[in-house]
């Protein structure tokens, strides 16, 4: 079963403007050939003031896809059109509270139909411009189309440099085989097996994917200097030492060797089946805080050291 | 949940409270390895015995010896397909259905990309009844193992696993069927059958989840999946799952008490159920094959409406079922099961399944036949494909991403 929050059951079990609206003078019709599903949004439009007076909607879906539409609806009703169109599927899937990833397309269905539905009552043509695949990471909900974009787009080919660019695969790993799977398929098909040209991210239209750094080349990047860049790392696992005190644990940074970072894990952590997480979560926090890809690393892996 | 309807059977089943008093003693005083020399051990081993022989009681299997305890169906299935392919290493031909469970299909996707194998999906017809003509086509000298499912989950439908093993043992190729949702339901004789192997799972059957049984011919070539001690012959190695076992045991017993129940108030409860929801809600229709299916399975597609609302709003009413809909899976991939038949998507999302037990009530189908009839129409109020007021669909065609 769905881990639906309140507000989502709340719109299924008793949605609001669902139905014809007959005064209608915008419609929007979309569907979702992923799933199956499809909504019509019905708007009316004051055309002096620009302000939505009444929307309703019908929709084909499972629970979720049918409480995005009410809360839709509940969103537009009273806004400009101008005002309208600036929300996005974020705004819809917030306002219930959170959606599961897998179910994060009813929202973007939702939004889809509102700029359809505008597109209609402008006269302008609608074109829908979103694919979407198999979701492949659940953490960060990143599906296979995204991740294919970014392969394509960005000249990808490992593993590391799609969770880098998209975040997918970045937290409990289960994803990986599947992840290398498109990576293989994509590759196999553009011939590129050699790494493609570099693109500088997010001037290619790809608004969905952005890497974590605007700037995630680290020729690009701000060069910071060997202690510049200790002093970085430090600052950042002090930061995150409160946080693990407070579960009993703690860390403490022993070497940094290039791209691999090595710290120990004592008290609670010690033998903690948790470990791994709390571990990639400084690993996190250090890709975020130098803008580069490095590794967390126990310190019992340390190579022993010659001379 | 406990006042609940369940409906959803064919998806796991209630422990029954015998085959847990059977289990207990195997966590309390029984608690032995059956390996070990002393007298600890040797009371369960001998319990285990037991449960093999209720086992081989249930399938009509000629030796007791044939029946190899598994963690479960998927464990089985993977073992049977594995072993077949170990055993005949030339042969690189694998033959299924396309409605086959995750267990099996899967694995030959699997195998077909990543190990080589030619894997032969052989289709269904829109009530789901095999493709015999393709059958016979892919059958070849090159085939190493054919893995049919005796009856599908989804819609019940049964196939003509005897008929099927013989054709493949005329090119000489092993046959192993997924039985996990007939085993109870249906009598069995492997004695006298062609079926080499077949697999089979507790949870389905009332006992608990987490075991299952492979079995495997007398005779026939077999490999270990599992390799390490000398439990179950060696044919699967690690420590026996003692209390699941006698559980299926236990089950196996009551299996065989209760088939022609199954047979027949159960399945008049299905059929009363059915005839009634088909009488009461427009647009709907029985998917898979009505004259040839599990005795306890119902799956009806409610055109133009989605089956994880359906749900949802069974569940508000204590009704428990389950859905064909791509929203109720993981993977939001619709029904293969549906989509093989060729069943329209509008109808395939809004495919529901249910699946009764010996548990089933009649009063319970009754408050289920009073509850459907307005949740569907709930729901097709909210449809853009369904005409308001006028009881039927209506044109509507949106553009899809």
């Amino acid at each position: 079963m769905w881990n639906y929050t309140d507000k989502v059951k709340e719109h299924f079990f008793n949605p609001k403007n669902s139905g014809v609206l007959d005064s209608a003078n915008a419609v929007g019709e979309v569907g979702s050939i992923t799933c199956g599903d499809a909504l019509r949004l019905m708007l009316k439009v004051d055309p002096d003031t620009q302000i939505i007076q009444d929307a309703k909607f019908q929709t084909f879906g499972c629970g979720s896809a049918i409480a995005s539409s009410s809360a839709l609806t509940e969103m537009i009703i009273g806004k400009t059109v101008d005002e309208a169109l600036t929300l996005t599927n974020r705004d819809i899937a917030e306002y219930l509270g959170g959606l599961p990833p897998e179910k994060m397309h009813c929202s973007v269905m939702g939004a889809e139909a509102l700029r359809a539905a505008i597109a209609n009552y402008k006269g302008e043509a609608w074109e829908d411009d979103h694919e979407e695949g198999e979701l492949v990471c659940k953490c960060f909900g990143i599906d296979a189309a995204m991740i294919e974009r970014a392969v394509t787009v960005n000249g990808l080919t490992t593993l590391e440099e799609v969770t880098h660019y998209t975040k997918a695969g970045g937290s409990c790993q289960t994803c990986h085989e599947k992840i290398e799977e498109v990576l293989e398929e994509v590759l196999a098909k553009t011939g590129a097996l050699k790494p493609a040209k570099k693109h500088t991210p997010g001037t290619v239209g790809l608004d969905a994917i952005k890497p974590l750094e605007p700037k995630a080349e680290p020729v690009t990047a701000p060069k910071l200097t060997n202690v510049q860049r200790m002093q970085a790392i430090m600052s950042a696992i002090e930061e995150m030492r409160p946080q693990i005190q407070r579960d009993g644990g703690d860390v403490e940074l022993v070497d940094i060797d290039g791209k691999d970072i090595y710290v120990r894990l004592s008290g609670a952590c010690s033998g903690c089946s948790q470990s791994a997480g709390t571990m990639m979560g400084v690993q996190m926090k250090l890709v975020e805080k130098l803008g580069e890809f490095v590794r967390v690393k126990p310190a019992s892996l340390m190579p022993a050291h010659v001379g | 949940m406990s006042q609940g309807i369940y409906l959803d059977n064919n998806a796991t089943t209630r422990v029954d409270p015998e085959v847990l008093q059977e289990m207990l003693p195997l966590f309390t005083e029984h608690f032995g390895n059956p390996s070990s020399m002393h007298g600890f051990g040797a009371a369960v081993g001998g319990k285990i015995e037991w449960a093999r022989k209720q086992v081989q009681a249930l399938l009509g299997a000629a030796h007791d010896s044939e029946i190899v305890f598994t963690s479960g169906g998927t464990e089985s299935d993977n073992t049977a397909i594995l072993s077949a392919l170990e055993a005949y290493p030339k042969k690189r031909e694998i033959v299924t259905s396309v409605v086959e469970h995750p267990g099996v299909l899967a694995l030959c996707e699997y195998l077909e990309k990543k190990r080589g194998y030619k894997f032969h999906r052989i289709p269904v017809d829109n009530r789901g009844n095999l493709d015999m003509e393709a059958y016979r086509a892919a059958l070849s000298d090159q085939v190493a193992i054919v893995s049919i499912m005796w009856a599908n989950n989804e819609t019940g439908t049964i196939f003509p696993v005897e008929e099927l093993a013989r054709m493949a043992k005329e090119v000489g190729a092993l046959f192993h069927t997924d039985a996990v949702q007939s085993v109870g339901k249906i009598p069995m004789k492997l004695a006298d059958s062609a079926i080499d192997m077949l697999s089979l799972s507790g949870h389905k059957l009332h006992a608990p989840k987490g075991i299952g049984a492979l079995y495997v011919k007398r005779g026939l070539r077999y490999r270990p999946m599992l390799r390490g001690g000398h439990q179950e012959r060696s044919r699967r190695a690690g420590t026996e799952n003692a209390p699941g076992i006698v559980g299926l045991g236990a089950a196996a017993q009551l299996a065989l008490v209760h088939m022609g129940d199954e047979n027949t108030r159960v399945k008049a409860l299905r059929d009363k159920l059915e005839q009634a929801i088909l009488a009461a809600v427009p647009s709907c229709f029985v998917t898979g094959n009505p004259d040839n299916r599990l005795p306890n399975t119902c799956n009806i597609a409610f055109e133009y409406i989605e089956g994880e609302a359906i749900l949802l709003l069974l569940n508000e009413a204590g009704i428990a079922a389950s859905s064909g809909s791509a929203c109720t899976s993981g993977s939001l991939e619709p029904s293969h099961v549906m989509r093989a038949m060729g069943v329209p998507y509008t109808a395939a999302h809004g495919a529901t399944r249910f699946s009764l037990s010996r548990d089933t009530t009649e009063e319970e189908i009754d408050r289920v036949i009073a509850v459907v009839p307005g949740i569907i129409a709930k729901l097709r109020s909210l449809s853009p494909y369904w005409q308001q007021g006028a009881d039927r669909p209506k044109e509507f065609a949106p553009v899809y991403s």
